[in-house]
């Protein structure tokens, strides 16, 4: 519900959110952040820890030069300042998911400062340690004892970027898209397989509100550990209308962390570790600082792709796509779509823009996600041979997908396909026409409709010439004559 | 000058218990180690830089290089109770 608009008063102020966005990334490396102990991907519990990730006395941590390239790789990614040196410091608390009773983090020296992607200033990123998996006993099922948790390390120690937002997002909408935007970016860069589902992308949101065009800053809540976008929308959206409505009463937020249940879409309060605000950060002694070297820096720009963003205003300006904004960014944030097209240079931007629309509305649904569009049967010269004929009108749009429903199966040449098929527009414009009459004269009923002004009613009719013409007519050239011969 | 309830917020955050007898003479001792380091706010120290490592040693990073892990069994040998393949803990939740 709206609070606080539509009611017809006065008095009744408007709202408007506030919210900064806090990521942490798994990132792709092949061993954890300070141990040589392997990522872990549903091996057994507990086989793949070291003195280090242990947290035994005397065992020390030794940073991972992969880490901090990726953490670098973020932060050109994100346009920040690259900190020339930065320390790591231990944040204190007792949990039963960290051994050592710290974590290691970074606090007021991290490796990048600022920086911005698309419309959302980027306060820091910073590298740290996961902590490790608790499950609780009741989930396992196999020990009967209410008040115990098992502890698996193999996650403990992994390397993780923290990104924290300024406070530049308005909407749950805008915090959707730009996680997403996010996202994209993060996998083109390599630094991370970015599955939600799985925990690598997990996304906690500050939320305040304030009368709207005011410069305050209400009292913000923490939003925790959100792992889809659809949760994080919905839980952003609950959050500021619960937050609109306290106001709205004259009640006070309270600031708290707090946890959103999709299931329920209730949020509630959660009692636990990050109550207590004291982390007594200080700067961990067994890491030596980070030094980044001309050298390291110089690896990490070698390293970097262009970037999704970079990409779409590439597709949409560059003078041989023109591509519209939607289609240009759909291609760009799939990368093996936009590889597939730029496989072949277009002759025209007509020819992009078919070509695009081609492969995303014909060929990406037909392959599927699983394999990249480069790795499947159909070639890119097969799409650019169905463009062509597209665009010289030698095949209708329905013939063009009886093409693709055939070489997404078996490959091949797709003029021999549309040879063998028959899939020629075999109707010229008095050929089709002659159908349409046809079809006409067979659906009176549906005729009269569309002349007493019912547009809908053309399915019959457009059902019998494609019948006609097995499917290769071309829907909007056989509505168009329809209307022409109704007179409508 | 530390006073009792300091005391006992950051007993607390240490996860120690104090008896009674022990919170006075805690924040006497606190307070006292407070004075000394208070000793380097006498000291001129504009532009100096605060001192995280006492040696200026950077760059000593480790190659992504996967070592062999602990078998599990040596892992958990020593943890006051495990399950047949993790540590037992109390629940944080109970
Ligand atoms: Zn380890």
């Amino acid at each position: 519900m709206d609070v606080g608009r539509g009611s017809g008063r006065d008095d009744v102020v408007e709202y408007e959110p506030v919210i900064g966005l806090e990521i942490h990334v798994q990132l792709s490396t092949r061993t954890k952040m300070f141990c040589g102990c392997e990522l872990s991907f549903g091996e057994p519990p507990n086989t793949r820890t070291c003195p280090v990730c242990l947290g035994l006395p005397g065992a020390l941590p030794v940073a991972n030069a992969k880490a901090i390239h990726f953490g670098l790789m973020i932060g050109m990614a994100l346009e920040s300042e690259l900190a020339p040196r930065s320390i790591f410091h231990r944040k204190n608390y007792f949990y039963p998911d960290l051994p050592k009773g710290y974590q290691i983090s970074q606090y007021d020296e991290p490796l990048c400062r600022g920086g911005r992607l698309a419309d959302v200033r980027v306060h820091r990123v910073h590298l740290e340690e996961d902590a490790a998996k608790l499950v609780h006993v009741g989930e396992s099922g196999r020990i009967h004892a209410s008040d115990a948790s098992i502890v698996d390390f193999n996650r403990g120690g992994t390397p993780l970027a923290e990104i924290v937002t300024e406070p530049d997002v308005r909407s749950a909408e805008q915090a959707g898209e730009w996680l997403r935007l996010l996202r994209v970016t993060l996998g083109r860069l390599g630094v991370s397989d970015v599955n939600m589902e799985e925990g690598s992308l997990r996304c906690d949101a500050n939320i305040s509100v304030r009368p709207a065009g005011s410069d305050e800053m209400g009292t913000k809540t923490e939003l925790k550990n959100m792992n889809s976008f659809r949760f994080i929308e919905r839980g952003i959206k609950a959050e500021v209308i619960r937050q609109e409505k306290l106001l709205a009463r004259g009640e006070k937020v309270v600031q708290e962390t707090l946890h959103f249940d999709p299931s329920s879409g209730r949020i509630t309060t959660l009692r636990s570790k990050e109550e207590a605000h004291d982390y007594r950060y200080f700067p961990e002694p067994d890491l030596v600082p980070i030094a980044v070297s001309e050298e390291m820096l110089d690896t990490a720009r070698a390293s970097m792709p262009e970037l999704p963003l970079a990409r779409a205003e590439r597709f949409e300006h560059d003078p041989s796509y023109m591509l519209d904004t939607e289609v240009a960014k759909t291609l760009a944030f799939r990368t093996d779509l936009g590889d597939f097209l730029e496989l072949r240079r277009p002759e025209s931007p007509d020819e992009a823009r078919v070509r695009a629309n081609l492969i995303i509305n014909e060929l990406a649904p037909r392959v599927g996600t699983d394999v990249p569009l480069a790795d499947s049967m159909v070639t890119p010269d097969a799409v650019v041979t169905i463009s062509g004929a597209l665009m010289r009108k030698e095949i209708s749009i329905g013939g063009a997908r009886q093409a693709f429903d055939i070489l997404v199966e078996e490959g091949g040449d797709a003029d021999a396909i549309i040879e063998r098929e028959g899939l020629m527009s075999a109707e010229g414009g008095d050929e089709l026409a002659a159908v349409v009459e046809a079809a006409i004269a067979a659906n009176e009923d549906a005729a009269q409709k569309i002349k007493a002004g019912n547009p809908k009613a053309i399915g019959p009719i457009v059902g019998y010439v494609m019948r006609e013409t097995q499917g290769r007519a071309d829907g909007g050239e056989v509505t168009r004559l329809v209307h022409e011969q109704l007179g409508v | 000058m530390i006073d009792r309830d300091e005391v006992l917020h950051v007993a607390r955050l240490a996860r120690l218990r104090l008896s009674e007898q022990e919170i006075e003479p805690m924040a006497a001792e606190l307070s006292s180690v407070l004075d000394n380091i208070a000793k380097i706010e006498e000291l001129n120290l504009d532009g100096v830089p605060p001192t995280s490592h006492v040696v200026e040693v950077t760059g000593r990073l480790r190659a992504d290089e996967p070592h062999e892990p602990l078998p599990r069994e040596v892992a958990l040998a020593q943890a006051p109770a495990v399950s047949d393949d993790g540590f037992l803990v109390p629940s944080p939740q109970a």
